[in-house]
């Protein structure tokens, strides 16, 4: 497989968070960045979606619970077709239709409005199990940021994926270890969180979120995992691809001014 | 005497009626199901019941998914736990997705008696009309329950229904209708309006024969819902009587009583009196014993009539 494509598809993915938060004057650049490689695993090369029919009966979905990294959504979906790439410049302007949270009723491709942390992880459960009842071979998938398992009904959902055999739900877990007001294990542990879902009754993997190849095996195991749901702890860095965001929670909800953008760009090499 | 039956009974049943007519529809509890009566159904479809077990919140974001995905679906637990525990995940995730989920939610209000205060939701019907696109619902009685039932699975979007643990008389007949977001004119009056909803509207009509015996004419009017309000009905009551008493087993902060002044001071401002809880919480007791001591009976409901009149 030529995992080139998918490095330059993810440099051309960040470029738009870079350049939709810049143009944004607000946004929450380092867990988009973060989650590029892994939304554009998903929408470049796993699931089964048409921009040009983004209602089709029997396509996968994709939920970004962490709604706040909405850009990176936004960016993938506008490279993948389902809008033009300018749109996504118009991020969080009034009367528009990228709001700083994913709205499902304003954006095509969009499957569910997040924003409110939690909340999108139950709401792709109950995909999976509308799906499971209309035998519908449609696959959900949902990413969870690791300051997102903080939030209680996270293992309310984490305990009912299981119970209802949820083997066609894959979340994702974008363990980039930083949270808005520091390190994860500094603000409130979230560890072990392998062994937290094993005991949940998940089949849990453990990758580095940012290489294609680990990335694409994990999905091909969720797919032959049966009679339980997988999630796969993606170990990833906050700001990952732009040195000076890399790894440092001040980047967490900050835009880049001018300058850092420009720099930022040049360095990701891609174009949006 | 008439039949009295609960409302969270004529949910049972007619679950299982909808559920035979509309293979779309889904239905969700949380450990309650032979309390809330979801039970039936559960039992009758039970490849379409899912238990969510004592956990609200995702009860009701994964209802949102099953709802987006193209079903409708019925969440039930206590309103306490639905409206009040799971608030905040209603609002994202059911209205504003517009997701067509109906909150069925039962043991509301201090008629769950002797369970006391931690479990009688007096604040539901005022968080959830605060939801823009909810439509909420208070039926009174098992026909109304029915009919707003059925009328609420048929239609698109989010929908809080109110339901009660006690019996109560039935006050409607098969043959009355009864439509969602047109208030029913239960008896006719000149002299004061009472704008009752949910069990209280029964009291309200044992209230306007006190009335009449004192002389006084009482309009009778069962507000079943609460949002989208009927605001013409409200206004022409306050035209031709003047004076308004609402009547509701909820908070007189922010339910029926403020929802009819919102109508009524920009309508046709006249005097108000609320009857409900009265910004205290509850405790354990009888259901007729705890509306005697926090002062939701129809001698209250004449009482506060009368006190307009002067």
């Amino acid at each position: 497989m030529d995992f080139k494509y998918f490095e330059k598809k993810a440099a051309d993915v960040r470029v738009g968070v870079i350049k939709a938060v810049a143009a944004a004057g607000s946004g929450h650049p380092g867990g988009s960045l973060s989650a590029a490689d892994l939304v554009t695993a998903l929408y470049f090369h796993e699931m089964n979606i048409d921009p040009e029919n983004p209602k089709m009966k029997e396509r996968d979905k994709f939920i970004l619970s962490k709604g706040h990294a909405g850009p990176v959504q936004y960016a993938a979906l506008a490279l993948r077709g389902f809008f033009p790439k300018e749109d996504v410049l118009n991020l969080r302007k009034i009367g528009g239709r990228f709001q700083g949270h994913p709205d499902m009723n304003k954006v095509p491709g969009i499957e569910m409005s997040t924003g409110s942390l939690g909340q999108g992880f139950a709401a792709a459960a109950g995909m999976a199990m509308a799906n499971k009842l209309d035998k519908n071979p449609g696959r959900i998938y949902v990413l969870i940021g690791d300051g997102e398992l903080q939030e209680g009904m996270i293992w309310e959902t984490a305990m009912s994926a299981p119970n209802y055999q949820l083997d066609n739900l894959t979340a994702i877990i974008d363990w980039n270890g930083l949270q808005i007001d520091g390190r994860n294990e500094d603000v409130m542990s979230v560890s072990p969180i392998d062994e937290k879902f094993a005991a949940f009754g998940w089949n849990v993997l453990t990758i580095n979120g940012h290489s294609f190849p680990e990335i694409f095996e994990a999905f091909d195991k969720a797919k032959t995992c049966k009679g339980r749901p997988t999630v796969i702890i993606a170990k990833t860095y906050k700001g990952h691809g732009v040195s000076f965001m890399e790894d440092n929670a001040g980047w967490h909800g900050k835009a880049p001014n001018a300058e850092e953008m420009k720099n930022a760009v040049a360095e990701l090499g891609g174009e949006f | 005497m008439a039949e009295k039956i609960a409302t969270r009974q004529a949910y049972g049943k007619t679950l299982v009626e909808l559920g035979r007519i509309n293979e779309n529809l889904v239905v969700m509890d949380a450990d309650l199901s032979k309390s809330t009566m979801t039970y039936e159904f559960s039992q009758a479809y039970p490849e379409r019941f899912f238990n969510m077990g004592i956990a609200e919140q995702n009860m009701y974001a994964a209802a949102a998914g099953l709802a987006v995905s193209g079903k409708v679906v019925c969440a039930s637990t206590f309103a306490m736990f639905a409206a009040g525990r799971a608030f905040e995940i209603i609002r994202n995730s059911i209205g504003y997705t517009r997701a067509n989920v109906k909150i069925c939610a039962t043991h509301a209000g201090i008629t769950v008696g002797e369970d006391g205060a931690t479990h009688q939701t007096f604040e539901d019907l005022a968080l959830m009309r605060t939801i823009p696109g909810m439509t909420v619902l208070n039926p009174s009685d098992a026909v109304s329950a029915e009919k707003l039932l059925m009328q609420a699975v048929a239609m698109n979007g989010p929908v809080y229904v109110r339901l009660g643990r006690a019996a109560v008389p039935v006050c409607y007949q098969e043959s009355d209708e009864i439509e969602i977001g047109k208030a029913n004119l239960l008896k006719d009056g000149s002299d004061v309006t009472i704008v009752a909803t949910g069990i209280m509207v029964n009291e309200a009509l044992i209230a306007a024969e006190e009335l009449k015996r004192d002389g006084i004419s009482a309009r009778v009017i069962d507000m079943h819902t609460i949002k989208p309000i009927d605001r013409e009905i409200i206004a022409k009551a306050a035209r031709e009587t003047g004076k308004i008493v609402t009547a509701e087993e909820h908070s007189v902060i922010g339910g029926l009583g403020a929802a009819v002044a919102e109508v009524v001071v920009t309508e046709c401002p006249v005097k108000m009196a609320m009857i409900g809880q009265k910004d205290t919480f509850g405790e354990s007791g009888k259901p007729s014993e705890l509306l005697e001591k926090y002062g939701m009976t129809a001698k209250d409901i004449a009482a506060a009539a009368k006190s307009l009149q002067d």
